[in-house]
């Protein structure tokens, strides 16, 4: 009974044709799943890009606020830097920047509120703008900063100092990052980018040999139980979350580094370096055994047919031949590194310095997007200045990935 | 045979899942519901509070977000928070915003945080003056013995740009000047804490309720040396401790009736014990 209602569902000629219509229904979906996928990683790059790209066409002062100068004043222009220092108190004189010997006589609000009484500036502050006004005038060297809406009446006696625009090569080349400081911000990013690749480049350094080292035994060496251990183990290196790592990074490796090279401070490049690179052996042990196993037997055979020993048919047989499946796995490390935010946000320091040596703190660019976009005013300045740096990660991460590309091709060529 | 009988049981599991589902979920509108966002010193406090209001009144709902002062006023500013909480005052500008917002605000102080400055246990030096500390943090001073002590580099922590409390030691400790790109910036009050606790030359600054064993509290003076006074709850309340900052709340006046019940709860006695038991400095 059982086999005759089975015959009678799944042979009958309807039952076919609702295997076609499901067939058909699944290619439609895993399809549209494809597209949609895809649709989604192009939406998120121009998302990124309109963002990032718009913040070239900023200024670096607030909206509605702008820096105001004595009309006498022969200074043009500061820049975000000469701002910053002026307001800091390291330059207080106008000759510093290329003016008249006079000194810097800084005019905010708060000033505005010690040198006028409230009456002088009115119940409801009408008489702001007169005041502003009297004070620059009256005090040639005052480099003033206020609110568009205090000075909209116009300041007769004062010259408005417009900053320049933020180009990207002032971006990449600057070297202060100082992305809230008032009034004017200095984005430059020259040390979050160079931290950022240094700290990567040493961790593939660390990482790379003792993943190929592991690779090998794995591939060749280890025997079958040890490697059956050995292998899940590896793999769930991988899968510890990466705050995990960080807070190991803090609590172990950090002043491990300080005792060992005597520093005053353990949270340096170095110390992240050995963190990501931990990170990375997984990718990298996995890669180049990937690569390591497809060696054709006959070659291996044909050289110990030879009279070589196993460790020389592995150096000078499987090696060379995985050399591009090597060579793409320390560049997808490398890739890994960059892109990595927590675990580096946690042992590195972050002091936005361009490092000299791998003893020092660096910032890298995940952490410093990860550490400043939760306070930047959303559709701001500072807010878009995290978006270009998210654009330039991009695209290095991007040009790393074609890299790879280039090179397995390479290796699909030479078999 | 074994397919359909899958499928058979699958269904069976589906509809009875649904059904179930549909009686479940008669879900109440709340009486009174309240969004809050703003300030992380202040987010574990609100969510405490938050807790006991929800338990004492049936039906209310308060959602308490975090995120950072700037993140909370700017949600305020756009309608998008009923309380902001913030551990610093409102700057110029914002309140210029709000008036041209129209937006009347209220201010309440709910409790105190003592800033700490702390070092390494093993530090001789006991008691820094404002302008020492500001030097420090700008990076014109960077070795111990300007300030008494042995002969080694200062290594300042700090918090990121995205915490209140970055900004508030920037604004009355620092004088508003900028931090030294050499500072090294942590992304939490807890790893301060940590990092000092291992490095010898270290400096930073904490929330008095994060202070341990593992570091060593200084002594402040605002008045060039003359006076010292060490961080305490008493000195925060008092104000003999200089480094002590307000933690807010801010409202739109004219939707004070809806969270009136809230803030009244939290000024209450029974609200600002609470105050205390988190680590911060009750009003009263």
């Amino acid at each position: 009974m059982v086999t005759y209602l089975y015959n009678e569902i799944f042979c009958s000629k309807r039952m076919n044709k609702i295997q076609k219509f499901t067939g058909r229904f699944m290619e439609a979906l895993v399809k549209a799943c494809g597209y949609m996928t895809a649709l989604t990683v192009i939406l998120i790059v121009l998302f990124l890009f309109s963002e990032g790209i718009s913040f070239f066409s900023m200024r670096p002062t607030e909206d509605n606020t702008a820096l105001w100068v004595n009309k006498s004043n022969t200074v043009q222009q500061l820049s975000a830097t000469q701002v910053k220092d002026v307001f800091d108190r390291k330059i207080t004189n106008w000759q510093e920047v290329g003016g008249a010997n006079m000194p810097i006589q800084l005019f905010t609000i708060d000033e505005l509120a010690e040198t006028f009484t409230e009456d002088q500036l009115g119940k409801s502050f009408e008489h702001v703008p007169r005041c502003i006004n009297a004070f620059i005038d009256s005090v040639p060297g005052t480099l003033a900063f206020f609110g568009d809406k205090q000075t909209e009446a116009g300041l007769p006696a004062a010259r408005r100092m417009e900053m320049a625009k933020i180009s990207f090569i002032g971006f990449v080349s600057g070297t202060e990052w100082f992305p809230t400081s008032q009034p004017v911000a200095s984005m430059g990013i020259m040390p979050l980018l160079l931290g950022t690749l240094l700290v990567a480049f040493f961790s593939i350094v660390f990482a790379l040999p003792l993943g190929l080292a592991a690779a090998v035994y794995m591939a060749e060496i280890a025997d079958d139980r040890i490697r059956r251990v050995l292998k899940p183990m590896i793999e769930l290196l991988a899968g510890i979350p990466s705050v995990v790592y960080g807070f190991f990074g803090l609590v172990v490796i950090v002043p491990f580094v300080q005792e060992q090279f005597n520093l005053p401070v353990g949270e340096t490049a170095l110390a992240g370096s050995i963190v990501l690179g931990i990170m990375a052996l997984p990718t990298i042990i996995t890669v180049s055994e990937d690569a390591l196993r497809t060696t054709p037997r006959y070659m291996k055979e044909a050289s110990l047919a030879l009279g070589a020993s196993h460790w020389q048919t592995i150096k000078n047989v499987m090696i060379p031949y995985a050399g591009s499946g090597i060579t793409a796995a320390a560049i997808l490390g490398i890739g890994r590194a960059i892109g990595e935010t927590m675990a580096v946000l946690m042992v590195t320091g972050n002091s936005a310095i361009i490092p000299h040596s791998l003893l020092q703190p660096v910032r890298t660019i995940p952490a410093t997007i990860a550490a400043e976009l939760g306070e930047a005013p959303f559709g701001g300045l500072h807010f878009k200045a995290l978006f270009a740096l998210g654009c330039i990660l991009f695209v290095i991460t991007l040009v790393i990935n074609l890299f790879v590309e280039l090179v397995l091709k390479k290796r699909d060529k030479q078999q | 045979m074994k397919n359909i009988q899958i499928y058979l049981i699958g269904l069976s599991l589906l509809a009875a899942s649904c059904g179930g589902g549909n009686t479940g979920n008669e879900t109440k509108t709340p009486a009174m519901s309240i969004s809050i966002k703003g300030s992380d010193t202040v987010l574990p406090l609100s969510q405490k509070e938050a807790e006991d209001f929800m338990n004492g009144i049936p039906g209310a709902a308060i959602t308490v977000v975090g995120g950072g002062s700037g993140t909370g006023i700017t949600a305020l500013m756009d309608g998008t928070t009923d309380i902001c909480m913030s551990s610093r005052d409102l700057k110029a500008g914002e309140r210029l915003k709000f008036t041209e917002k129209q937006m009347d605000i209220k201010e309440i102080t709910i409790g105190y945080d003592a800033l700490t400055v702390i070092v390494h246990p093993s530090n001789k030096v006991e008691q820094l003056t404002r302008e020492q500390l500001e030097g420090v943090f700008t990076g014109a001073i960077t070795n111990w013995k300007e300030l008494g002590g042995d002969d080694m580099p200062i290594v300042a922590y700090s918090r990121e740009s995205s915490s209140g409390t970055y900004e508030f030691f920037k604004e009355h400790v620092m004088d508003k000047k900028n931090y030294a790109s050499s500072v090294l910036n942590m992304p939490a009050t807890g790893a301060i804490v940590q990092s000092i606790g291992q490095t010898k030359g270290a400096i930073g600054y904490i929330g008095l309720a994060y202070a341990t064993s593992s570091v060593k509290s200084l002594k402040v003076s605002y008045d060039q040396g003359k006076s010292f006074v060490a961080p305490s709850i008493a000195g925060a309340k008092d104000k003999t401790y200089p480094i002590a900052r307000p933690l807010y709340y801010f409202y739109d006046g004219k939707k004070e009736s809806s969270v009136k019940g809230f803030v009244d709860y939290v000024m209450s006695p029974e609200g600002q014990k609470i105050v205390a038991d988190i680590g911060y400095v009750p009003v009263q």
